[in-house]
């Protein structure tokens, strides 16, 4: 098989024959095998994968293959996935096997693709470097120029975005709450893109906070990205928030023209201590649009400061309702005790991590009698006026142009004492989630320690498509052929 | 609105946390840092804004009150830690 095989690459070689479905989950397992030191799988399912390829065989030589038929995934651990184990990278739910499949899985299984296991993540997708998952950190394949230290791929999709790096697999199912697709996408010189809110069901999809939560994919090329978010989007009854609306054929907009269209860069953006060479990849970024005939103007967002205060409200009130659930009762962890109270507790502090309680507390005292008004109703009030900000600039722009990431991966460990120095990861990211806006990371150069960087487009609601575009057009012009040294 | 010990300690019963009470001084610091950062939106004139329900203006639809799924006890209970001829086995709950 040719190095570096995409996606859109394994659909016609598969059509072609030139390999067959079981050989390409074959090589893909081997791989993972080898990448253990990485840590980017909880739970590889190589009997599911072989059996699901060989399926896949028959279909293809019936003439029925599906859109994705034959191609490896893997999934984030936050997807329920039927009869396998599903653990949103915590301790609380156990060995939970769902007995039914999220909606987005379903519809990648319904167009062919095959499981090649379950991704490591932050523990209910709760962090900005996988640091906090109970399976311990994913390692970044990538690593500054001449050294040994271990780097964050980011979060929480680390495990998604390092098996796509590392070519553990063809494309990845992700989720992003402030930035959880598209940092670790930055971090790690791949693909990633967060859709509308609404765009893809959360029905099966762990719950972390639920106006916020979106489902999307992490892929090697904008294209391969378009081809997965078109299966994995799409109207579902069984999830109130998810969008009555056609699902455009995303991957036709890829190298599309994108001559004429208007581009904004916000001036809210350039923020103190950014490194210059970030910067700078911002300003060619803007060269690059420009030469395919883009108009580029600066926009204001004004509320772009508050934005990560507002979140970190919404989301750990959402968190702390969402996860009362975790009772010890009916599934998951149940620690014994002598009274009840003594059972909720105790499994409740057992089974989740640090960063997750310390989110519950913040929370549950947001949202105490008293405090509700002043803090929950505050954000709401604050999530509009950022959501405003936005509607205002799309009067005169078509898509937003900004860096993913305020730095490259940072090293395991070096962030770990100050939650609100983490937080910050997210400062370019959160808004589009307060917002409901798709945004798209893509790598777009390497800074001089040979680690990738990102470039963020954010586009009108349900306007993925000329994202797709713009994107396709950054990724011709910036060429990205660095990759990961192999260490593993 | 800073928070003391004795309110981290209230906030984590309610969350049922069980939280030592040597760690508590630490929490309440931690939670008060960020806290002291969330203070920020007191700064955003909200005057008259009514406060986001969602993205994308939607209706919340309608759904025919049928039963979708037919009741399979086995399946509900399969991830029990606890169950006995079809019922969920939990601690005592009434004195």
């Amino acid at each position: 098989m040719a190095e570096r095989l995409t996606l859109k690459g394994a659909i016609d070689g598969l059509r072609a024959k030139r390999f067959s479905a079981e050989e390409l989950a074959a090589t893909h397992l081997a791989a993972m095998e080898q990448a253990r030191p990485l840590n980017a799988f909880v739970l590889e399912t190589p009997e599911a994968a072989i059996a699901m390829a060989k399926a896949s065989d028959a279909r293809i030589a019936r003439g029925e293959a599906g859109p994705l038929e034959g191609v490896p995934l893997g999934i984030k651990d936050l997807f329920c996935t039927e009869g396998v184990r599903t653990t949103a990278g915590s301790k609380i739910l156990g060995n939970f096997k769902p007995t039914y499949e999220s909606t987005v899985t379903a519809n990648l299984w319904r167009d062919g693709a095959v499981m090649l296991g379950k991704l490591n993540m932050d523990e209910f997708a709760m962090g900005s470097s996988n640091e906090n998952s109970a399976f311990g950190p994913v390692v970044n394949p990538w690593r500054n120029r001449g050294s040994n230290q271990a780097l964050t791929p980011g979060g929480s999709s680390g495990g998604s975005a390092t098996a796509v790096a590392a070519e553990l697999c063809l494309g990845a199912t992700a989720t992003d709450t402030g930035g959880s697709i598209r940092q670790p996408a930055a971090f790690t010189g791949t693909v990633g893109v967060k859709p509308t809110y609404g765009r893809c069901s959360r029905w099966g999809i762990v719950a972390f906070a639920s106006s916020l939560d979106q489902a999307g994919p992490i892929a090697r090329t904008v294209e391969d990205a378009a081809i997965l978010l078109k299966s994995m989007a799409g109207h579902d009854p069984k999830d109130s928030t998810s969008l009555n609306v056609e699902t455009p054929d995303f991957p036709s907009f890829v190298g599309k023209p994108v001559k004429g269209l208007r581009i904004g860069v916000p001036k809210e953006y350039r923020v103190d201590g950014m490194p210059p060479e970030i910067e700078a990849l911002w300003a060619q970024g803007v060269a690059w649009l420009k030469d395919a005939g883009c108009e580029v103007v600066e926009v204001s967002l004004p509320h772009t400061r508050f934005a990560l205060p507002a979140y970190y409200i919404i989301a750990p009130a959402e968190a702390s309702s969402n996860l009362a659930r975790y009772d010890g009762m009916r599934f998951g962890l149940r620690v014994d005790g002598e009274t009840l109270t003594d059972v909720y507790e105790e499994t409740r502090s057992q089974g989740f991590g640090a960063e997750v309680k310390r989110r519950i507390l913040i929370g549950t005292y947001v949202l105490s009698a008293g405090y509700y008004d002043a803090y929950y109703l505050k954000a709401q009030k604050v999530r509009q006026r950022i959501a405003d900000d936005f509607t205002t600039a799309f009067e005169r722009v078509d898509a937003l142009l900004t860096p993913t990431a305020p730095s490259a991966a940072f090293g395991l460990g070096e962030r770990t004492s100050d939650p609100v120095a983490m937080y910050l990861n997210d400062i370019f990211t959160v808004t589009v989630n307060l917002a409901g806006l798709p945004g798209m990371s893509i790598p777009a150069g390497v800074d001089a320690q040979g680690l990738p960087l990102g470039l963020q487009l954010i586009g009108r609601p349900l306007d993925e498509g000329t994202l797709f575009s713009l994107a396709g057009a950054l990724e011709q012009a910036a060429d990205f052929t660095a990759r990961p040294e192999r260490w593993w | 609105m800073a928070i003391d010990a004795a309110t981290v300690k209230k906030v984590a019963s309610l969350a049922r946390i069980r939280e030592p009470d040597d760690r508590l001084e630490a929490l309440a610091d931690e939670l008060n840092g960020i806290l002291a950062w969330i203070e920020q939106l007191n700064e955003v004139d909200t005057e008259g804004v009514e406060p986001m329900t969602s993205a994308v203006a939607t209706k919340l639809p309608m759904r025919e009150d049928v039963v979708s799924e037919p009741g399979d006890a086995a399946r509900i209970l399969a991830n029990a830690p606890k169950s006995e001829r079809g019922f969920f086995v939990v601690p005592k709950v009434v004195e």
